[in-house]
């Protein structure tokens, strides 16, 4: 008897379900409560939410606050700031009404226990840099875990979700989402008024830098899996800026951090001869981008450009000079510091190879593309906004809903609103989860979700370890069989696709429109193959869920890059085909939709409207 | 690797099985104690080494880039963290850290603040703002007299 007709099956009814328990979650599940005092608020979590998603570790700074109360910042100046650093394009309404609340959400987080560096003769936090604070945040997860279990209702763990419900009325409206739980096996099928989805962006989309047993270390954790795209596409819900991937400058190999060396320490980087790269760049910058090279500060994806350019002209490797900043003892614990708190395997990777940082100077690279929309880029659904201060079509419903009714997104999920980090993605749960008390207020309703639905899911579900009972006796032992793939085998094609055709590494990020339409063509061989995978257990059932979403994100990635017909972020990537920014064209948002019913993909443009 | 778990120090409790954010710490069923199942799936968070009661696991670089011979333990109590680094040459490090201000479990949850008025459900702002922002007023924009919608 196969593992779909054996497992048990559980229903929860409830009136929010918020999927994927890290940042954006736990903000969803506060808010939710303090709003819908007597409403069934469930989170459903692949992992344990004391340590789940790109906190696990813990963080070493808040990247995003104002400091409104000592008039460091005002929303506005943010604004300017991320329009700048997104090369123009950035939803505006997004991002100001992020930035007028997260304050609040930090002072919370200090009151609840978070230890802040706190300057002793101002009272003020200290400054990592304009918009960044220093934490000791070893333990920011759980810190914020704890109030997210006592706000929801019921934290369902070790559930991996592999699809969202439509109504069985309504395609356009979501019923809810359907997981497995990975210890025992059993099938949950949540049937929910309102859904929020936080289930982070993607690692391992493209093949990393790191090999063979260190595959792990990617910059974002192996366990995004770009859960939050491939859920909402196939649901059929409008996708923006899936091509503005991130790829980020980290100290080689342990991917440390560099944003307190820079921005605190003030070291400085230059190539291995020592020199100073950047300003020699500028001319060869401004031919390609325009006035964009000149911006203050200069734009992530161009810093990335210049050092690219100089390592591909042979004058690697590109040094970050620790060694002339550590001149205390103090300096020198807050650089580790730096690291244990949030990327420890930095901390390995100095302590195995020797490096002294107070003596030599360390590596820097450019890391493998990530998709994600929290960070210094913005992949993600094309959410609704903010009634006050969102422009014409950038307001249709409640804010931070989809564009399936009932269908909510914070953290990474939400596209448009660049560099929210751990506080704006928690912040942007808490107005997502306040809009959805106010969509049930209005829609109290439940939705239909249809038997039959649920019984095909659950085959198709659970059909991967269906098929390994059926086939392994075919072959003696081992791991490769013609009648099926596992799911690393997969992950193994899916990343090399995306390197070599995409823009990885490899390439330099580099692609063309031909590259591009193979690779499309490989995705689709790679569906097909989908179709026949093989698990051994519930942990490659997980595995081949992820690796389904992460299929989703890498196609919508493709399909976005090829539409837009220039460069727009070189350093994150090129097109070598329109090599340049063409702002007449091109200054607006690329945006996708893909029809479940007839599985086409549609493709086209949304306006960039400026706030001020 | 990177995670191991030392034989005689596993007592087969689960907690880093519970807690390891990528699934990839199992019991082994012959052995009954814990183990890494999935190498290249691992990125050295180190949750499951804070986890362990019996200081049985430790992680060794990964192979791909860092050679042997260093470590790095931390220890948690409630309110700090230690780490203590061992380097390529026998030196060894060790740092200590604030991890939180308050006791574990005191946090307020949002229900036991008053209800809200019904109508503060349509306003911008979000729970206990705008106190919580501390300045007097959520910012908000004059909307262009072009915007439409
Ligand atoms: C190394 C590193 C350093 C960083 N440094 C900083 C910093 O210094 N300051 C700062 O402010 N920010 C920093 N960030 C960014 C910050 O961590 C993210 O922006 C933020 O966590 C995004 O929030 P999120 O809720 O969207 O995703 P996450 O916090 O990752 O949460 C996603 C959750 O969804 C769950 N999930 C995923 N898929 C599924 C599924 N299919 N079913 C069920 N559950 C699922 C995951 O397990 C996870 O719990 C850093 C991130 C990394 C990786
Ligand atoms: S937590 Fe430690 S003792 Fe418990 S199973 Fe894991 S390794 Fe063994
Ligand atoms: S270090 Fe992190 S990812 Fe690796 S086994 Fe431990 S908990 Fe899991």
């Amino acid at each position: 008897m196969g593992e779909s007709s054996s497992s048990a099956t559980h229903i929860v009814d409830c009136d929010i379900l918020i999927v994927g328990g890290g940042f954006a979650g736990c903000g969803a599940a506060y808010e939710a409560r303090y709003w819908g005092r007597d409403l069934k608020i469930v989170i459903v979590e692949k992992a344990a939410i004391e340590r789940s998603g790109a906190v696990a570790q813990g963080l070493s700074a808040i990247n995003c606050y104002m400091g409104m109360r000592w008039n460091e910042n005002q929303p506005e100046d943010f604004v300017r700031y991320v329009r700048n650093d997104l090369m123009g394009l950035s939803r505006e309404d997004l991002v100001y009404d992020m930035a007028r609340h997260v304050d609040s959400t930090v002072h919370m987080f200090e009151e609840w226990g978070l230890p802040i560096f706190t300057d002793p003769q101002t009272g003020r936090y200290v400054r990592e840099g304009r918009w960044q604070i220093m934490i000791h945040g070893e333990s920011y997860k759980p810190i914020v875990a704890e109030a997210a279990r006592k706000a929801a209702s019921e934290v369902y763990e070790r559930i991996v979700v592999t699809h969202l419900l439509p109504d069985a009325q309504d395609p356009k409206r979501v019923a809810g989402a359907v997981g497995v739980n990975v210890r025992d096996g059993s099938f949950y099928v949540f049937r929910a008024k309102a859904v929020i989805v936080a289930s982070a962006g993607a690692s391992h989309i493209y093949r990393p830098r790191s090999a063979g047993e260190g595959a792990g270390r990617t910059w974002y954790p192996p366990w995004a899996s770009g859960s939050a795209y491939g859920l909402l596409i196939q649901m059929g819900a409008e996708m923006t800026q899936m091509e503005n991937r991130l790829v980020v400058t980290r100290f080689k190999d342990g991917y440390g951090p560099v944003g307190a060396w820079f921005l605190m320490l003030k070291a400085v980087a230059t190539n291995a001869a020592g020199e100073h790269f950047e300003s020699a760049r500028l001319p060869e910058l401004r031919t390609r981008v325009g006035a964009y090279a000149d911006a203050k500060p200069m734009p992530t994806c161009l810093r990335n450009h210049l050092m690219l350019q100089e390592i591909l002209e042979g004058k690697g490797p590109i040094l970050l000079h620790t060694e002339r900043v550590l001149d205390t003892p103090e300096k020198e614990a807050i650089g580790w510091e730096d690291f244990l708190n949030m990327t420890i395997g930095q901390a390995v990777t100095w302590a195995s190879q020797g490096i002294e940082p107070t003596k030599v100077p360390s590596e820097l690279i450019l890391s493998e593309p990530y998709v994600m929309g929290s960070h210094a880029v913005c992949a993600g659904a094309w959410t609704s906004g903010p009634k006050d201060v969102a422009l014409g079509e950038y307001s249709w419903g409640y804010n931070r809903m989809t564009t399936i009714q009932g269908l909510f997104g914070a953290g990474d999920t939400v596209g448009g609103s660049a560099h929210k980090f751990s506080s704006g993605s928690y912040t942007e749960g808490r107005l997502a989860a306040k809009a959805a008390v106010a969509f049930l207020t209005d829609h109290p309703g439940a939705p239909t979700v249809s038997e039959t639905a649920i019984a095909q899911l659950r085959t198709t579900v659970y059909a991967p370890m269906d098929r390994y009972d059926a086939k392994k006796g075919n072959v003696t032992t081992g791991t490769v069989s013609p009648d099926y793939l596992f799911p690393d085998q997969g992950l193994h094609r899916l990343e090399k696709i995306m390197d070599e055709y995409a823009g990885g590494v490899s390439a330099n990020y580099i692609t063309n429109e031909h590259l591009l339409t193979r690779a499309l063509e490989h995705l689709r061989r790679l569906r097909v193959d989908l179709g026949s995978m093989a698990a051994k257990d519930l942990h490659q059932l997980q595995r081949v869920w992820e690796l389904d979403h992460r299929l989703w994100t890498a196609e919508a990635v493709v399909r976005h890059t090829l539409f837009r017909k220039e460069t727009r972020w070189p350093g994150y990537y090129y097109r070598a085909d329109y090599p340049r920014v063409d702002d007449e064209n091109w200054h607006c948002f690329v945006n996708s939709v893909y029809e479940p019913a007839s599985g086409e993909w549609k493709l086209f443009t949304r306006p960039y409207r400026a706030l001020f | 690797m990177p995670t191991y778990v030392l034989t005689d120090k596993c007592k087969g409790c689960m907690e880093c099985v519970k807690i390891c954010p990528s699934d990839i710490m199992h019991i082994d069923p012959v052995q009954g104690r814990a183990y890494n199942i999935e190498p290249p799936m691992c990125w050295e968070c180190y949750c499951c080494v804070k986890a362990c009661p019996e200081a049985a696991i430790d992680i060794r670089g990964y192979a791909g880039f860092a050679p042997r011979g260093q470590s790095v333990v931390p220890t948690r109590t409630p309110d700090r963290g230690q780490w203590k680094i061992r380097v390529l040459n026998g030196d060894t490090k060790e740092l200590v850290f604030p991890i939180r201000t308050t006791p574990w479990g005191s946090i307020r949850a949002p229900q036991e603040a008053p209800a809200p008025p019904a109508e503060a459900l349509r306003s911008e702002l979000l729970s206990f703002e705008p106190e919580y922002l501390a300045v007097d007023a959520l910012p908000t924009l004059p909307r262009p007299a072009s915007a439409g919608g």
